[in-house]
């Protein structure tokens, strides 16, 4: 088959039936993923609140409602419950002031107050330095995010100690770590003026 | 050229990375560890193949005046197939690649593929040529990433063998531009010896 000439009409013709043929695609593999795309949106999420809440028996993401920081934004709130008793909150709270900008979080309080874990959701902060935040150690051998265990922020200030507060940085990641808790305080925030506490 | 030498001439004699030296801006981004080169360098061979055996087809049916959208819009349409894809089947790796799966698109490897070798070839060749090409691109990437995860942090492909920091510098965009320095010194010295 001869070139097609580049005259106006074959143009037109050609990039629109090219276009069409690639919508056309799309749409089908849009179709196609848009259910496995939500169930492991769903997944990564329960997982999270999995990590940072005691064992609960309910669906947390059906019972999800919002509550205001006091900074003019809202944050997703997730309660637990294992039976009718509930045995924490899971809280989705984010900065933009990682070293990278944001990073996302999923933070998990006890009724009382008191830190029960913390898990970053996104992050894009520098690796091997601010990634450090993310693992979770073992009683042996503690990571930096294991230290807000157990750790009731209106007695523990969420700031590092090159700040005046009681954190230990992440070696060579004084921004991340600033941000960390700076992420930590915007979920107590939010649930300490919510009145869960 | 046979196909065999069509297949491998994307490994060392026009390697994209460290020959041709394109598409080094996803290049520096993504080797930050072996396991996201290799990521990467797989996303972008699928977008290679695919958008090489498409325009071949579709050569004599798109207008030269023309060429260069009609060629963006396969490679964009093929680009946003993976990122679905990903998103659905491996939302890990997806969450690590991230920006860099939608910047294949402006990957100079896929459109000077398309612009070059695909749309002068038949389809069977530019098949072979694509998955030569991705696959240099991927060795490219996976050692890159290799050695800048192994200096670096001391481990390879996530599996610790010293312990401490390791030479912090690699893991930074600086070690980037270094490795990727000396790693197309030795290429280019294998093959000055060879010719």
């Amino acid at each position: 088959m001869a070139k097609m000439q580049s005259s106006l009409k074959n143009m037109v013709l050609s990039l629109t039936l090219i276009s069409l043929g690639a919508s056309a695609a799309l749409g089908y593999v849009y179709e196609f993923t848009k259910e496995p795309i939500e169930i492991a949106l769903l997944n990564k999420k329960i997982e999270a609140i999995k990590q940072v809440v005691p064992e609960f028996t309910n669906n947390p993401n059906d019972e999800m409602f919002m509550l205001p920081t006091g900074e003019g934004d809202s944050l997703e709130v997730y309660p637990a419950r294992n039976g009718e008793q509930i045995v924490g909150y899971a809280i989705k709270s984010y900065t933009n002031k990682g070293f990278s900008g944001y990073i996302g979080f999923m933070v998990g309080f006890r009724p009382d107050g008191t830190i029960f874990n913390i898990n970053v959701l996104e992050q894009k902060e520098t690796p091997g330095l601010g990634t450090k935040m993310v693992p979770e150690g073992t009683p042996d051998k503690p990571e930096f995010k294991d230290q807000f265990r157990d750790k009731d922020p209106s007695s523990f200030a969420l700031k590092v100690k090159k700040d005046g507060g009681p954190v230990d940085a992440i070696t060579a990641a004084t921004i991340s770590s600033r941000a960390f808790c700076d992420g930590l305080q915007r979920a107590y925030n939010a649930f300490e003026k919510g009145g869960l506490k | 050229m046979s196909q065999l030498q069509n297949f491998t001439k994307g490994f060392l004699k026009e390697n994209p990375i460290l020959v041709l030296v394109l598409g080094t801006c996803p290049t520096l981004a993504t080797t930050s560890s072996a396991i996201n080169g290799l990521g990467m360098g797989l996303a972008t061979t699928f977008v290679l193949v695919g958008s090489n055996v498409f325009i071949a087809l579709l050569k004599n049916v798109i207008p030269d005046k023309v060429r260069i959208p009609a060629f963006i819009v396969v490679i964009a349409t093929f680009v946003t197939i993976v990122d679905l894809v990903m998103q659905a089947y491996v939302p890990s790796l997806y969450s690590t690649l991230g920006i860099f799966i939608p910047l294949i698109v402006v990957n100079c490897i896929v459109l000077g593929r398309a612009e070059a070798y695909a749309s002068k070839n038949t389809v069977w060749s530019s098949f072979v040529d694509g998955a030569g090409m991705g696959f240099g691109f991927t060795l490219a990437l996976g050692v890159l990433g290799s050695i800048r995860e192994l200096l670096g942090t001391g481990s390879i492909m996530g599996w610790k063998f010293i312990e401490g920091d390791g030479i912090l510098v690699f893991i930074l965009a600086p070690g980037a531009f270094i490795a990727l320095g000396y790693l197309i010194a030795i290429v280019n010295k294998i093959n000055k010896s060879k010719a």
